[in-house]
């Protein structure tokens, strides 16, 4: 049968299945089981409507314990079963093969950059331009240009930025834009200018902010500053765990400060970007917070719109100039939001895959977990280690999923 | 807005640097469609931000073609090297060598008594005082400027070719096939659901709510394994069917999550006198809630298009067997990479086609996406 006629079958026989099935169901219960008439009318009623509830669910229900839940519990199992050895159970011998393998260290190096890199650069980015938007005429046709890539396939990305890395040999022109910026550059003042001190600078401001955000984090732990209410025990763990990776941060800005200032670069060679270690990872991230920055962009600029005015209008007033204004009225109040966007883009980047497996396939040092547990499943055919691996993106999520259920919980109640 | 509504320098630094956004993330994607209009030749040798302007190069080989003609005792081979006229050559050659060895106008000999002269706009003279017969005839090198030249062949090429094996047709039915049953029936289920968690009374509701917002972040990547394990052991196998239900599953909870807090803003007053008149909560879903929800709905539609247009890992896990019949275009795409990774005329069109269709589901229906984005995200 041809597959579209096959599709359109199933269209039909889905949804008249569905809306059958919501039909029928609450016919059957209003007339037959409990029928709203004779003595126990009354009573009746009340029952079919403690029901039908589970009529409208039971579907959807269905679907998500069996396509979302169930797995999860399966997938711990075969995480600590041996597939070869019968499905036996064995412990936690996968989870210590996985621990020694220099790869699955690789991919979660790789995965701790990529989780701090693009939702970081992505929310940046986002905020910088709903920020520069919301103040110009020609805003909505800039945003809509800027969120575009949302729509771009994570492959159709690979695709797109592996022409901007492409490669020719010495000699020939290059095709790709990134090596035929490179080459015009010789070596000269403008050169260092260019590839050297504006780098460093950049650099350095990261690892101010670096240092900034270490300092806001341990203040109130280091206890100067008493009586913001007290804190949790996982707020100390939350601000450990945010400090660490700043400090993981600043301690990369100023080694890579320290490698540009000595590197002598190869000016004049065009690079294969994707096999430069360290760098291919980060010109890989490039292509995700293209894509991820139109969503932060256009979440960012609903809630700056939301801003009451009489703040930003009070602070005017107080002689605060645009960059006080932004930073000191704006982003305080819509920061709530920016936590909600960071960790939307930090779910996204922690399943990463498409892009990795396109363009790399993890080579030259740019595994990342994804692609890792997809190479155990499907190419080592190890479904122990794959799943071991899987669960550790599982156990990262958590914290986010947590977060949201309690959410959840406290706006329900 | 009001903080600097007079122009100020601010003001032109803001327009400066919105255009310097636009145009740095618009860049890469121009270049692909660019490149999808441009010939192998012309890709391979020069960066596509040249293909808009008039441009000196050089030209691979023409061996010279013609019907012979006797005129004074002369064979006369005459004719044009280029079919556009626009082209201006500024040296030539005759082998590969010198390709640069002489100016329009020369006159060369090129063996056999036989000479060659090839003017500024390509037309060339090949005579000889004897017949060609069925002999090679020479090979012409240019370096001219030729002005921008696009084509659709590439297009013909990976779409309408049927001796192209690796072509896109097949994979973009595909890929339409797995889409729209993927997209249509996880809305219906989860309108149901949203119903009931918004407007209905039962035990136990807050819970569901919180569960399903729990899935929402779950990793699909934990599912492969122990279902496609299952699809095995129900005999759906891998197969439309399998993926069909796979998507359906995967969409559920950002599906109800949308809908029931749409759903939950709709306006109290018409469900409670639409319950006072004795409709039924069927009857309430279908006539009231359903066209209220539209615009809910749509955005869930457009997400869930997107994802599974776009999606290449279920596709994998779920839908595509060794046969390859069932490929889906970002497979395709994928294995051009490995195959065909020089190749960009055909990678820049397979890629194109394969994004087209989201864009332009993108552009057109942006406010109800933008509208599902804010409802999913912000509370």
């Amino acid at each position: 049968m041809h597959p579209a006629l096959q599709g359109l079958i199933t269209i039909i026989v889905g949804v008249g299945g569905c809306v059958g099935y919501f039909y029928f169901s609450n016919q059957f219960l209003d007339r037959v089981l409990f029928p709203a008439t004779g003595k126990h009318a009354g009573r009746n009623i009340n029952r079919a409507n403690q029901i039908r509830p589970w009529l409208f669910l039971f579907p959807a229900l269905f679907a998500l314990g069996l396509y979302l839940a169930y797995p999860v519990f399966a997938t711990l199992w075969l995480s600590v079963t041996d597939r070869d050895a019968g499905g036996a159970f064995v412990g936690l011998a996968n989870y210590s093969q996985m621990f020694g393998e220099p790869k699955f260290w690789e991919a979660m190096t790789n995965n701790m950059l990529w989780l701090i890199i693009v939702p970081a650069f992505s929310t940046g980015f986002g905020l910088l331009a709903a920020q520069l938007t919301d103040r110009i005429s020609w805003g909505g046709i800039a945003k809509s240009l800027i969120f575009m890539p949302m729509a771009i396939s994570f492959v159709g990305a690979a695709v797109i930025w592996k022409l901007v890395y492409d490669t020719r040999p010495v000699g020939q022109d290059q095709i790709g834009v990134l090596n035929a910026v490179w080459l015009s550059f010789d070596g000269g003042v403008w050169s260092v200018l260019v590839l050297k001190l504006v780098p460093i600078a950049l650099v350095a401001i990261f690892a101010a902010f670096m240092g900034f955000v270490i300092y806001q984090t341990l203040r109130p732990v280091i206890g100067r500053e008493k009586g913001h209410g007290e804190t949790h025990w996982w707020g100390y763990v939350l601000r450990g765990l945010l400090s660490l990776a700043a400090v993981w941060m600043l301690w990369l800005s100023l080694g890579s400060i320290l490698s540009l200032f000595s590197a002598s670069l190869p000016y004049g060679e065009p690079q294969t970007w994707l096999t430069i270690p360290f760098w291919n990872s980060i010109f890989l991230m490039v292509v995700l917070v293209w894509i991820q920055t139109g969503f932060a962009m256009v979440i960012l600029s609903a809630a700056l719109r939301g801003i009451p005015e009489e703040t930003i209008e009070a602070a005017v007033i107080d002689g605060a100039n645009p960059f006080q204004i932004f930073f000191k009225i704006k982003v305080p109040q819509i920061m709530s939001t920016i936590v909600v966007v960071w960790t939307t883009i930090t779910i996204v980047v922690l399943k990463v895959f498409d892009i990795v497996f396109a363009m790399t396939n993890g080579q030259w040092e740019t595994q990342v977990l994804a692609n890792y547990m997809y190479d155990k499943l499907f190419r080592a055919n190890d479904w122990g280690v794959g799943s071991a691996s899987a669960m550790i993106i599982m156990l990262l999520v958590t914290p986010i999923l947590a977060w949201n259920v309690y959410n959840a919980r406290k706006e329900t109640r | 807005m009001h903080v600097s509504s007079k122009k100020s320098p601010l003001t032109w630094a803001v327009h400066i640097s919105v255009v310097a956004l636009v145009a740095l993330w618009l860049f890469p994607t121009v270049g692909l469609f660019v490149s999808s209009f441009r010939t192998a030749d012309q890709i391979a040798n020069t960066g596509w931000w040249k293909a808009l302007f008039t441009q000196e190069r050089q030209a691979p080989a023409i061996r010279i073609a013609g019907n012979e003609e006797e005129i004074d005792g002369q064979f006369v081979i005459a004719g044009n090297l280029f079919e556009s006229d626009e082209v201006e050559i500024s040296k030539w050659g005759t082998s590969s060598r010198a390709p640069e060895a002489y100016v329009p106008g020369d006159s060369v000999d090129v063996g056999d008594g036989a000479s060659l002269t090839v003017a500024a706009d390509g037309a060339f003279r090949l005579s000889a005082p004897q017949s060609f017969g069925d002999s090679r005839l020479p090979r012409v090198f240019t370096t001219a400027t030729r002005p921008p030249e696009f084509t659709l062949e590439n297009y013909r090429f990976v779409l309408f070719d049927p001796g192209n094996r690796e072509g896109m047709a097949r994979a973009f039915f595909n890929t339409l096939t797995v889409t729209i049953p993927a997209t249509i029936i996880p809305i219906v289920i989860a309108a149901f659901a949203a119903y009931a968690l918004a407007w209905m009374r039962f035990p136990g509701r807050s819970l569901l709510i919180a569960a399903v917002v729990g899935l929402l972040v779950v990793p699909l990547q934990l599912a492969l394994i122990p279902l496609l394990r299952l699809h095995n052991e129900i005999g759906i196998g891998k197969g439309y069917l399998g993926v069909w239900l796979a998507h359906t599953g995967f969409g559920l909870p950002l599906a109800i999550y949308l809908l029931r807090n749409y759903m939950v803003g709709l306006p109290r007053d018409i469900i409670e006198n639409a319950r006072v008149d004795g409709a039924t909560d069927f009857q309430i879903f279908v006539k009231i809630i359903l066209p209220l929800s539209f615009p809910a709905l749509a955005s869930f539609a457009i997400f869930q298009f997107l994802w599974t247009w776009n999606d290449l890992l279920v596709a994998l896990v779920f839908l595509i067997d060794s046969t390859g019949e069932t490929t889906v275009m970002t497979k395709q795409i994928v294995e051009l990479l490995g195959t065909r990774g020089g190749n960009w005329e055909i990678l820049a069109t397979s890629a194109f086609v394969s994004i087209a269709v989201p864009l332009v589901v993108f552009f057109a229906m942006q406010k109800y996406l933008v509208r599902g984005l804010l409802a999913g995200s912000v509370k």
